[in-house]
């Protein structure tokens, strides 16, 4: 293969670039413009950016607010930032936050409502005003999986979540290719990862070294290719796309853990009573990290208050897990009571029943639960531990 | 009989044991929301607004502090005794408080340190929550509680409904809150994860640990939660020092804290 000097085609815009079009290179010029764009279509665009220590998703005015030379070191039970020399915009991988802050809100008031003396409790309105349309600028495979783990549970099922549907219809996802897995990733035994295939209007894929520093873009949607119109670009010549593709091979090449998923739903159903859940229990704090980390988890507790005149209500939706006692609460008491069951609740859910509810797997491998677990529970241990052949 | 009557309005007294002022002075801190509730109830006894009192029974005692007296266990009864609902605020009448530090002493050596005249003191050798004496029907934690919580207790009293008041873990308020968790990514000891939440994570929100000011949470796993904290290079007096303060007297926190001494006591011998 032979690779052309990439000055032979000249940078300018490219008004027709249709999803049947090939990739496009752009540089940090580039996409400073296409966050621009963004912004000038009436995006609110959220990005990576550094705050309190961690690499989070929050709202950002341009580049210059991604983390620039910063990499994290994330293990069981710790994350910490660190420098890179190259100056890449995203050389690092997931951090405490996922998309589902913005799609699924952890607090939303479902309604309102006011006592009328004659019917009751009436909702005064349809809850909260329609919902920013959001670019989200950084969104790696595993977090593509994941946001499609949730459309299936918030929009394919008998009930609709609407704060949910309209967040997520309005939402513009630039994903990036991953160059540089976290010490608790596995996308690769997940198969989430580390390449994004679909599910993005674009995808880019960060090319830095002591020369240059470009971005190929893969467009995987029409207006995708719409906006790309207003960006300068040029085609990705083959040697860009071999480089991207080396990219995505080498992160592939260097997962901070495996597990093994081959027949795991099936196996784990018949691990219930395995004396690991104990073990797992006596470290287990119940204090439900893994699950709000988590990009996938759902849980959410409805309540239903009033003033102190009883006369004005609010329903309010946040957050809950399975570890928490009140999740599982029905009359006469809770149905997990202890860490035990709460922990085998939630992987069994995560990797094996989760499959009989949804028809595929609650685990994307993007670590979180591993990093973020004050005391360090490793998921992929734990499923090691229980897979092992009795002593 | 049929004469229709005006409906009484809910009597509240509140009540004062060995404690700070500063629980029930989160009644008068509601500003606004004072305004609803004086609408709502007839503040019948609270000394901290006013020296008029109605005598009781009451519809609602809202008791802070801890009994360390035996006049005041005498007291919480007769306090009981008129009132229809009882809940206990803070941490001193729900855990015994940072009183409740004599436990773990000897109450004779402290007032003969303290006191010129030791004879004059009356008082028991232990600190002791509400719910030790006396049926308690709600125990809304906190060091200071938080002022929703107590107007979240008071409308679910008025309304004949269960408090929306939840026991899980100060995680959960961090989580939602978007923080960045303060153990994993700064190495800060945290007593977040077997804290109770309810104060809206305010410490982990500029990037401190918890202090554990709502006591533990529901379901605590105190032997993990001291082995992370040595593992941060917490000594074991540093940690026996961070599960006895406000809170040093709730079983779960007062067990790991004296388990953290026996071990110490057994390594010696």
């Amino acid at each position: 293969m032979t690779f052309g000097p990439c000055c032979d085609v000249a940078w300018g815009i490219h008004r027709d670039v249709t999803l049947s079009d090939g990739a496009l290179l752009i540089d940090r010029r580039g996409l400073e413009t296409l966050f621009q764009a963004l912004g000038s279509q009436g995006y609110t665009v959220i990005a990576p950016t550094v705050r309190d220590g961690a690499i989070v998703y929050d709202e950002v005015d341009g580049i210059e607010e991604l983390p620039a030379g910063v990499t994290d070191i994330q293990q069981p039970g710790s994350y910490r930032l660190s420098t890179r020399d190259d100056g890449a915009l995203f050389g690092y991988a997931v951090g405490p936050h996922s998309w589902k802050k913005y799609l699924f809100r952890s607090e939303a008031v479902v309604f309102r409502a006011r006592l009328d003396a004659e019917r009751g409790f009436v909702p005064s309105e349809a809850g909260e005003p329609a919902a920013t349309r959001y670019a989200f600028v950084g969104v790696r495979a595993c977090e593509v999986a994941a946001i499609e783990v949730q459309d299936r549970v918030f929009l394919e099922g008998s009930h609709r979540e609407r704060d949910y549907e309209s967040r997520r219809d309005g939402a513009f996802v630039i994903a990036v290719q991953c160059g540089e897995p976290g010490g608790t990733c596995f996308c690769v035994s997940m198969h989430t990862g580390p390449r994004a295939e679909s599910g993005f209007d674009l995808a880019l894929t960060e090319l830095v070294d002591a020369q240059l520093h470009e971005f190929v873009v893969e467009v995987g949607s029409a207006r995708g290719g719409a906006i790309m119109a207003s960006v300068p670009s040029r085609p990705a010549q083959s040697r860009d796309l071999g480089a991207a593709r080396a990219v995505s091979d080498r992160a592939a090449s260097r997962m901070g853990r495996t597990m093994e998923s081959d027949g795991l739903p099936q196996r784990l159903a018949e691990l219930l009573e395995h004396p690991q859940w104990d073990d797992v229990a006596s470290r287990c704090l119940s204090c439900t990290n893994c699950t709000l980390v988590c990009p996938t988890c759902f849980c959410s507790s409805v309540e239903d208050t009033t003033d102190l005149t009883g006369t004005e209500a609010i329903r309010t939706r946040r957050w809950d897990s399975c570890f928490t006692l009140d999740h599982s609460y029905i009359h006469g008491g809770s149905v997990r009571a202890s860490t035990r069951d709460q922990y085998r609740q939630w992987l069994t859910h995560k990797l094996s029943t989760w499959v009989d509810q949804f028809g595929t797997s609650g685990c994307v491998g993007c670590g979180r639960c591993i990093t973020w677990c004050p005391v360090g529970i490793d998921l992929t241990a734990e499923v090691a531990a229980l897979l092992a052949p009795a002593d | 009989m049929n004469t229709p009557e005006v409906p009484r309005k809910p009597s509240i007294a509140v009540w004062k044991f060995a404690s700070c002022d500063g629980c029930q002075l989160t009644l008068l801190d509601c500003e606004d929301d004072l305004l609803a509730v004086a609408g709502e109830v007839e503040l019948a006894y609270f000394l901290e607004a006013g020296r008029a009192s109605v005598g009781g029974p009451y519809d609602l005692s809202i008791v802070e502090g801890s009994i360390t007296t035996a006049g005041d266990a005498a007291r919480i009864r007769e306090v009981r005794a008129m009132s229809k609902r009882l809940v206990t605020i803070g941490a001193c009448a729900t855990a015994g408080g940072i009183q409740a530090l004599r436990n773990f002493g000897d109450v004779k050596e402290f007032l003969a340190i303290v006191y010129a005249q030791p004879q004059f003191i009356s008082t028991l050798t232990d600190s002791t929550p509400i719910a030790a004496h006396v049926p308690v029907d709600f125990e809304l934690r906190g060091c200071p509680i938080t002022k929703t919580q107590l107007l979240e207790v008071i409308g679910a009293f008025l309304h004949g409904r269960r408090p929306n008041v939840s026991p899980h873990s100060v995680c959960v308020e961090c989580k939602r809150a978007g923080n960045v968790c303060v153990t994993v990514a700064h190495g800060t000891p945290c007593l977040g994860p077997v804290t109770q939440a309810g104060c809206g994570a305010l410490c982990p929100s500029y990037n401190r640990g918890c202090y554990g000011c709502f006591g533990p949470m529901e379901n605590p796993n105190l032997p993990s939660m001291v082995q992370t904290l040595r593992y941060q290079g917490v000594d074991d007096g540093g940690v026996i020092r961070m599960l006895r303060t406000f809170n040093a007297g709730a079983p779960p926190f007062r067990d790991a804290s004296e388990a953290i001494e026996a071990e110490a006591r057994g390594s010696e011998a």
